[in-house]
């Protein structure tokens, strides 16, 4: 074999707040539980990091149902952070996910900061990698996205959560304000190692028939291909903005999508409502960035991150 | 339980009623693994159209590779479709509709040849080592226990529920039930009410009950069968995303605290959709 001719193998790590992945492929908080579910399709060890779905310090119900609908081009969740609480996610789901060569990001939520430094000090001697800070989930009335359109008090959760966190702390953020970068400062200011944008777009359907809300809850996070020019945009402001890593996401749903995360400034990705589209999605994406950087000659996707010019 | 999301295609489609279309899909690796009582999850060929429909199995046909869906179409166009022909090949049939339509209301223009991507089977499905069991559907919870149906052993029975004479897949149930006894809601064939008034009508009281309608009559049946002692799995529906079990989407409400979510919430796509009454809150 000529071996001058064959390709180099194109190097996928990415180093998130110093935590090395395998390649920039993670998932969205709340899309893929714990992996247990998405693990019949897809080996997660392909994966660079699993993100769970967000746990807080006791079991949580949700909301009423309807929570989930259909929207063009996306869907509107209002699932209301269900979760079994960090003491069975400790016993099970950690356990679960350390079976797989993959980095693990547990995503935090709570309706107070002491809600969330419980949850962050349980952490502290886990075996995980990361902590996602849910400030932003449209669909809980307290905490969640109280925390997360203020500036000021972006700043000081991040700070008090920093101050007890063991792990690197990635602040997610939310899209539903006037300026992400302000926040995005914010969450630096107080010491994030990185930052997940973006959450949901607050949204709402009518029933035109019953003349009645199609969620139980009114109004729901818009997710799905159609956020994401809006969530590429985001990125790449915020890439101008702040000088840590960012994880992108907003929409994807393929490799290329992926790949313009990268170019607009994301260190890594992450696939969220495709997952409901397609189980296998993931490591398509992970293949299918593999190739692009083939085509292109491309030998580290960190040559990609924030390229576009 | 090995799922598979494959790309299955229509061996034919028909209208049985008004707004209630029977369409069987070419889709053996799903076939070979499905049971009675689980669904599929159906994505039509409109990727703005991202979720998948949730469908329950109405036949399972492992010999021949082959899905039978009966489902509503829902949405404003439903009331006016008449019966058309859907077996003119690959094309879709004149009838296409243009404009902002809803999941059924494109999948009911398919006809044969066309692809379309399925994920499954899904859920538990209902049991079927019970004797001398009845099956009770209203409306659109009908079909999943036709193929239940064939499953039971001993003196089986059907009670089917219709909103009028606009009825479905009863003549099927005829030949594959020892018993059917049928209640539409305006009389206009079998017992005029509702399933319940048919039971009562007929004096029957079964042994045993398998389930699937609207939350309404799941209700009623569940304080029927319980005042019976009649031991009652019902169906459950709910609006769902994933159909894995990951979103969460889907819950309803438990009677004790679940094992895996902890709060009073099942999901009705990986836990259910077929529960024992007593496990859920109607």
């Amino acid at each position: 074999m000529d071996k001058a001719r064959k390709p180099l193998e194109p190097d996928l790590r990415v180093s998130v707040a110093g935590v090395e992945f395998k390649n920039p492929v993670t998932v969205c908080s709340g899309t893929f539980g714990s992996g247990m579910e998405y693990s019949e399709f897809i080996d997660l060890s392909r994966l660079g990091a699993v993100t769970t779905k967000g746990v807080a310090n006791v079991p949580w119900a949700g909301n009423p149902t309807p929570r989930v609908c259909e929207v063009t081009g996306g869907m509107l969740n209002a699932i209301g952070l269900q979760n079994p609480g960090i003491e069975t996610f400790c016993e099970r789901d950690i356990p679960f996910l350390k079976q797989y060569d993959t980095k693990i990001i547990v995503n935090v939520c709570g309706h107070t900061e002491e809600e969330y430094l419980a949850v962050v000090e349980r952490l502290r001697d886990e075996p995980v990698d990361l902590l996602e800070i849910n400030i932003s989930c449209p669909n809980v009335k307290e905490g969640g996205i109280a925390f997360g359109q203020d500036p000021k008090a972006v700043e000081a959760i991040t700070a008090a959560v920093k101050k007890k966190a063991k792990q690197p702390v990635i602040m997610k953020l939310s899209p539903n304000v006037t300026d992400i970068t302000e926040t995005a400062r914010a969450a630096e200011a107080g010491g994030a190692d990185a930052l997940s944008l973006i959450n949901t777009l607050t949204g709402m359907k009518i029933d035109i028939n019953r003349r009645t809300f199609v969620l139980a809850n009114r109004t729901g996070g818009m997710s799905g291909p159609a956020i994401k020019p809006v969530a590429v945009r985001m990125v790449y402001q915020t890439a101008q903005a702040v000088g840590i890593p960012i994880i992108g996401m907003g929409g994807i749903a393929s490799a290329e999508d992926a790949v313009e995360f990268i170019l607009a400034g994301a260190t890594a990705v992450a696939v969220g409502t495709a997952n409901f589209v397609d189980p296998y999605i993931t490591g398509e994406v992970v293949d299918g960035i593999r190739n692009y950087m083939i085509r292109y000659g491309v030998s580290s996707v960190r040559e990609l991150i924030g390229a576009v010019h | 339980m090995a799922k598979y999301r494959i790309p299955a295609v229509v061996v034919r489609q028909a209208q049985l009623a008004p707004g209630i279309f029977d369409l069987r899909l070419f889709a053996p690796e799903i076939a070979k693994e499905a049971c009675p009582g689980q669904f599929v999850n159906v994505w039509v060929n409109d990727r703005a159209k991202l979720l998948p429909r949730p469908i329950s199995l109405c036949g399972i046909d492992r010999a021949n590779g082959v899905l039978r869906l009966v489902y509503r179409v829902t949405g404003e166009r439903s009331g006016s479709v008449e019966y058309v022909s859907y077996d003119r090949g690959a094309e879709k049939n004149e009838y296409r509709i243009t404009g902002e339509t809803t999941g059924t209301e494109e999948l009911m223009t398919y006809g044969r040849g066309v692809r379309l991507m399925v994920l499954g089977p899904l859920g538990n499905g209902f049991p079927t080592d019970l004797e001398d069991c009845c099956v009770i559907g209203g409306g659109i919870g009908i079909p999943p226990l036709l193929e239940t149906l064939k499953h039971l052993k001993g003196n089986t029975c059907a009670v089917l529920g219709y909103r009028n004479s606009g009825m479905f897949l009863n003549e099927e149930f005829e030949k594959a039930a020892g018993r059917v006894i049928i209640a539409t809601e305006d009389g206009s064939f079998g017992t005029k009410g509702t399933v319940i008034d048919a039971l009562e009508a007929e004096a029957y009281v079964p042994k045993a009950i398998l389930s699937c309608g609207p939350k309404p009559m799941l209700r009623a049946l569940k304080a029927w069968a319980a005042e019976r002692d009649i031991p009652l799995w019902v169906s459950m529906e709910e609006r769902m995303a994933c159909g894995v079990g990951a979103c969460l989407g889907c819950v309803t409400e438990s009677a004790e605290a679940d094992g895996h979510s902890k709060v009073k919430n099942k999901r009705v796509c990986k836990d259910g959709p077929v529960f024992r009454a007593e496990e859920v809150v109607l």
